[in-house]
């Protein structure tokens, strides 16, 4: 039980690492990555082949995902930086259709929808399964206070208030100077490098991944967790994170209760769910339920 | 392998006047409404599976069960439209944008939940290809183009010639002196949301007429139809059917150097070629 505990939690931290990277490019950068699946595969996929075929150390892994990903996510940014951000959209969801499709075709280097497994864990043969899980939660939950801590540090940066004003108004921005391309394409790679980080922690805490595993839902997923915690709010995107996994583990508990349904159509009122919970939180409470504190107007306005 | 070049040429003929429909919807819907509505997906489901229940269940027959997915997939696309997104609108095309496909996801799942995993196959009478010379042809896909190319005609008719395809135009292009002429934006808006997921739920079932449907059968489609918008001009709708042309013959003679998996990697290429060389498309982002 308390084993379990600990799994939920580490599946937890990831979901945040995950919201954290998503919050810098959509909460603080206000640029769109609906491809977030695919940057989560391409770190995760990194990091697995660099050390269980490569043999490279973990820390190496890690590192080579995130740079990976950061590449990936600069590129993608700068070819639609002319345009408006619905091009973004589209991009980015082809990148992670792209990904899955590589990820599922080169056998040779992935092995295809069989996927890669006994992808190495630290210290996984010396520990028990118990002993494991509480080792991948304390590193996971690190992972996260230092991402949480450098992100909160960057949004309160010369760099963060830049970009959230370029996020309020690029023009306003650029006319004060502020070089929004570059801007931009850095906190699109910077957040990607979190979202590649993330699938590299995936990989090497659950040992197997397959394309099956990045589907767009889990884009949704995050967005609900992002938009529940209050967009742009860097401990907002954890706490709302920690909630969806909470709602997704507890719902398997609902499940033991009705028999009269199959596990397909169980799967499906989850995801129904999940959906409309995300429609309904962006229409009622578009600014998440943790907005994001503005500093308010220089001079407080009268009226109102 | 280059003898092969005409059969490619012929597929891709028929691939992408088939793309072109859904591409119709998905554009106009950006052209009018202005956000890129990811919902495509599930109406293109959604569609597929209406005309099997026409088509298997009722025992209709491929056309009549084609106007039944145009009903049903355009009532979805209303309500759920209405429903869902259009609150969200004033948030701005991004955030709708990320409704759009939480939309999906639900639309998806309701299909699933129904319908189950499995693949299904249309109910049509099984006929033998036609030669021409090394060409083959199936008799259903030459019917397919045709009621692609009837549909590509009623749908520039209507723009050109009723007065709602006009104030659509006149939304599409400038919503500000289309206000002050006194066309009703929000009714232009639910004729669009239905009209368009309408096609898009015909495309999803023209598809489908070829293969198997399952409830996935939108999602693989969604990379094809952007990246035919794309390259058109987003917003486009002649864009549209000339974007879907290229995406759809891309993908067919992409066998002559790529294995079959990556033909729906062509439309990524395309998008990524495009942006790079004429960012908005080969023909701009005016309506029509």
């Amino acid at each position: 039980m308390l084993s379990w505990l600990f799994s939920v939690a580490t599946f937890a931290g990831i979901y945040a690492l995950l919201a954290l990277g998503i919050n810098v490019i959509w909460g603080m950068g206000g640029m769109i990555n609906l491809g977030m699946a695919g940057f989560f595969a391409l770190g995760a996929y990194a990091s697995a082949l660099a050390t269980a075929a490569g043999g490279l150390p973990i820390p190496i892994g890690l590192a080579l995902a995130a740079g990976l990903a950061a590449l990936a996510g600069g590129l993608l940014c700068r070819l639609t930086l002319r345009l408006r951000g619905d091009y973004l959209a589209i991009v980015t969801l082809g990148f992670s259709e792209l990904v899955r499709l590589i990820a599922a075709n080169e056998i040779w280097l992935t092995n295809g929808s069989d996927g890669i497994s006994g992808v190495p864990g630290p210290w996984r043969s010396e520990l028990t399964p118990f002993q494991f899980n509480m080792l991948s939660f304390a590193l996971v939950a690190t992972a996260v206070i230092v991402v949480w801590a450098l992100a909160e540090r960057l949004r309160r940066a010369p760099w963060g208030r830049a970009l959230r004003a370029i996020r309020d108004d690029d023009t306003a921005a650029s006319v004060a100077g502020k070089p929004i391309r570059r801007f931009k394409v850095q906190a699109f790679a910077l957040g990607a490098a979190i979202l590649g980080l993330a699938g590299a922690f995936y990989a090497h805490y659950t040992s197997y991944i397959a394309p099956d595993i990045f589907r767009p839902l889990i884009t949704i997923y995050i967005f609900l967790a992002l938009t529940a915690g209050g967009t742009g709010n860097t401990t907002g995107a954890v706490i709302g994170a920690v909630a969806v996994v909470l709602v997704l583990e507890g719902s398997r508990f609902l499940e033991g209760w009705t028999s009269v349904l199959g596990g397909v159509q169980k799967a499906a009122l989850r995801e129904i769910f999940i959906g409309v919970a995300l429609i309904a939180i962006m229409q009622l409470r578009p600014l998440g339920l943790l907005p994001e504190k503005s500093p308010g107007p220089f001079l407080e306005r009268k009226s109102r | 392998m280059l003898d092969l070049l005409p059969q490619f040429l012929v597929n891709g003929i028929i691939t992408g006047a088939l793309l072109a429909i859904p591409t119709i919807g998905f554009t106009a819907i950006f052209a009018v409404l202005r956000f890129p509505n990811f919902a495509v997906a599930s109406h293109a489901t959604v569609g597929a599976f209406a005309g099997l229940v026409a088509n298997v269940h009722w025992g209709l027959p491929a056309v009549p069960s084609l106007a039944f997915a145009f009903l049903i997939s355009g009532v979805v696309g209303l309500v759920s439209d209405e429903i869902a997104l259009k609150p969200l609108r004033k948030h701005g095309a991004l955030t709708t944008a990320i409704a759009s496909i939480a939309l999906t996801i639900v639309l998806e799942n309701i299909v699933r939940f129904f319908f189950g995993n499995e693949l299904r196959g249309y109910d049509l009478p099984l006929v033998r290809d036609i030669r021409f010379s090394d060409i083959r042809v199936n008799p259903q896909q030459l019917e397919n183009l045709a009621l692609a190319v009837v549909i590509m005609i009623l749908v520039f008719a209507a723009l050109k010639y009723t007065r709602m395809g006009k104030a659509m135009r006149a939304v599409a292009d400038n919503p500000g002196l289309a206000d002050l002429k006194g066309i009703d934006a929000i009714l232009v808006g639910r004729v669009v949301a239905f009209a368009g997921m309408g096609l898009v739920g015909i495309g999803g079932m023209l598809f489908g007429l070829g293969t198997s449907i399952d409830p996935l059968t939108g999602f693989r489609f969604i990379l094809p139809i952007f990246a035919a918008a794309v390259v058109g001009g987003l917003g486009s709708i002649p864009g549209a059917v000339l974007g879907a042309m290229i995406v759809g013959i891309g993908e067919e003679m992409s066998a002559l150097v790529l294995e079959p998996a990556y033909k729906s990697a062509v439309g990524f290429f395309a998008i990524v070629i495009v942006l790079t060389f004429r960012p908005r498309g080969l023909l701009g982002e005016r309506a029509y």
